[in-house]
């Protein structure tokens, strides 16, 4: 792994985005012992605007705790997708709710295009999990942590009743995006 | 068996560390970005038979922390910029009436109601002048959440130690990103608590300052019974006007810091052994710091980072040292020209100090720091 690998997700407050990034840090930092800095957008913005949540992996320690150009995007709206697709390194990865996404942003960047919540509302059955879909997409593409270790800190998070549900979010999220990126 | 681990805020590194230093009271009043510190602290405490209070404003939150730490509590309050200024006065009431305690500040845009949401290191100076009148203060300026978790645990050993209040300066990146937390067992990180008197009540006096510049301090419902006050007092702890007792009590409680540098000051240097410039960074701040040496480094320039991790008592000998040593000191800080002053005013001349400033809301980046030390040299 790179010694600094910055992943961003961006939406719409109110859609988990900060929770994704929060496990996404456990899975890293926590199951598989390698650094992690999460940090997110703060204050009104945070609430029905532009959200976004920020994590940087690496196998040492990690002194600039934000993101500067990341590697992987996950835009979930439009807004999002224009707001943040610039920032990402040339030759990155950008991820798209697709369904929400209709303008695709053009730049130095591989596209992978899935409708999570569609797969959340629909194939889960909760829109609910939407981030967690989101979460097993992002780390398929990345591969930034190993899948199990992601199923593990998202198990971690959620109250009993629901580990079924979020574990077939994170499963469906990993194979559409491993799918979609064979086409 | 495994340490307990967890990813957690800053704030909540903080929360966590009291708790370890045998923290048992907390008093405060909400504010934007230190919450999460109450937040822990109200499920925690309870839980471990201390009081969480939530008074009416930031001035009776530290009113109630001198009230329990003169009970025998170990006592944290946590605020923001404006609660910070409404604190100053009691501030200075537990630097007169030697009350051990921790104070938190999370700094953010100001003055006044400033940016709520935004970082900032504009109350470094405040954190040693803020309150009216000579006097000594210990701040730390932790710049991760391990480092917060542990230094908390140091800003109550010094508390105890030297009998007065202790500031922790965050800014709200530090506070707010989420790290792995490593919790110590019971035993690994040293637990200081406050001597306690040698001498029966009724000759107890608790500014008795003949067995040392701390003198030990009795707790309210132990039996013994002193009088405390915000006035000059004599040794029995009742008001004097008496020059020679005013000047000596003023003195030795200046000298009990001033005079124990070596135990209180801490700092990290980073390749500093060869280093022609110096970045003088601290908090969030000193990770960008961090980042630049590195780059810097890569393209050849010998650059290095000086990071206090107690900023007050300011650490004079060192950085006149540096500034002997090095072609330049730069200070990066997230307040148009604070701790540079200090810089200043201790390397004399010897050496150009440069100083960046931001206070937009935005942190300081690599890249701002790196065209600074390249412009400078």
């Amino acid at each position: 792994m790179a010694e600094r690998y910055e992943i961003r997700f961006s939406g719409a407050g109110g859609q988990g985005l900060i929770t994704a990034g929060i496990i996404l840090a456990e899975a890293a930092s926590i199951v598989e012992g390698k650094y992690a800095v999460q940090s997110q957008s703060y204050g009104p913005e945070a609430r029905g605007g532009a959200s976004k949540s920020e994590v940087i992996i690496s196998d040492g320690p990690i002194d600039y705790p934000k993101a500067t150009v990341v590697d992987a995007c996950l835009a979930m709206t439009q807004v999002a997708a224009d707001k943040y697709a610039n920032g990402i390194k040339p030759g990155g990865l950008l991820l798209l709710d697709d369904d929400f996404v209709k303008n695709v942003p053009e730049g130095d960047f591989r596209v992978v295009k899935i409708p999570i919540m569609r797969i959340a509302k629909e194939d889960v059955g909760r829109e609910i999990v939407a981030n967690v879909v989101a979460l097993g997409a992002m780390i398929a593409l990345t591969d930034v942590v190993a899948r199990d270790s992601g199923e593990t800190a998202v198990l971690a998070k959620v109250p009993e009743a629901f580990l079924d549900l979020n574990k077939k979010a994170y499963s469906l999220g990993f194979e559409k995006v491993k799918e979609a990126m064979e086409q | 068996m495994a340490k307990k681990v967890a990813l957690m805020q800053g704030n909540e590194a903080c929360a966590h560390g009291a708790l370890y230093a045998g923290c048992n009271f907390f008093a405060g009043y909400p504010i934007t970005p230190s919450t999460e510190v109450a937040e822990v602290m109200s499920v925690e405490l309870p839980k471990i038979g201390g009081k969480f209070i939530q008074m009416e404003d930031e001035i009776g939150a530290t009113a109630a922390l001198i009230g329990a730490a003169l009970t025998g509590a170990k006592a944290l309050d946590s605020t923001s910029g404006p609660g910070m200024s409404l604190k100053q006065e009691l501030l200075g009431y537990a630097c007169i009436a030697e009350i051990p305690c921790v104070i938190v500040n999370v700094q953010r845009g100001g003055p006044s109601t400033g940016m709520p949401t935004g970082p900032s290191q504009s109350d470094m100076q405040q954190a040693m002048w803020g309150t009216h009148g000579d006097h000594a203060a210990i701040v730390l300026t932790p710049a991760s959440c391990q480092e917060i978790y542990e230094e908390t645990v140091r800003a109550f050993n010094l508390a105890e130690k030297y009998r007065m209040p202790v500031q922790i300066q965050l800014d709200e990146i530090c506070a707010h990103m989420r790290e792995r937390v490593e919790f110590a067992e019971p035993g690994e990180l040293e637990v200081i608590d406050r001597e306690a008197p040698s001498v029966p009540p009724e000759e107890y006096k608790p500014f008795d300052d003949t067995k040392g510049l701390v003198p030990p301090l009795a707790a309210f419902g132990s039996g013994y019974r002193y009088h405390v006050t915000g006035l000059n007092k004599a040794a029995d702890g009742f008001p004097t006007t008496k020059a020679e007792l005013v000047d000596a009590e003023e003195r030795r409680q200046i000298d009990k810091v001033m005079l124990n540098q070596k135990d209180i000051q801490k700092n990290e240097e980073y390749l500093l052994d060869d280093a022609e410039v110096v970045l003088f960074a601290y908090g969030s701040t000193s990770r960008s710091a961090r980042y630049a040496v590195n780059e810097l480094r890569k393209e050849g320039v010998k650059a290095g980072m000086f990071r206090p991790l107690t900023m007050w008592p300011f650490p004079d000998e060192r950085i006149a040292e540096l500034a002997d040593q090095a072609k330049a000191i730069v200070c990066p800080e997230m307040n148009l020209g604070q701790m540079v002053r200090e810089v200043e005013r201790v390397a004399k001349g010897n050496c150009t100090v440069a100083h960046i400033g931001r206070v937009d809301g935005e942190p300081i980046n690599p890249g701002q720091i790196i065209d600074k030390v390249k412009e400078v040299l």
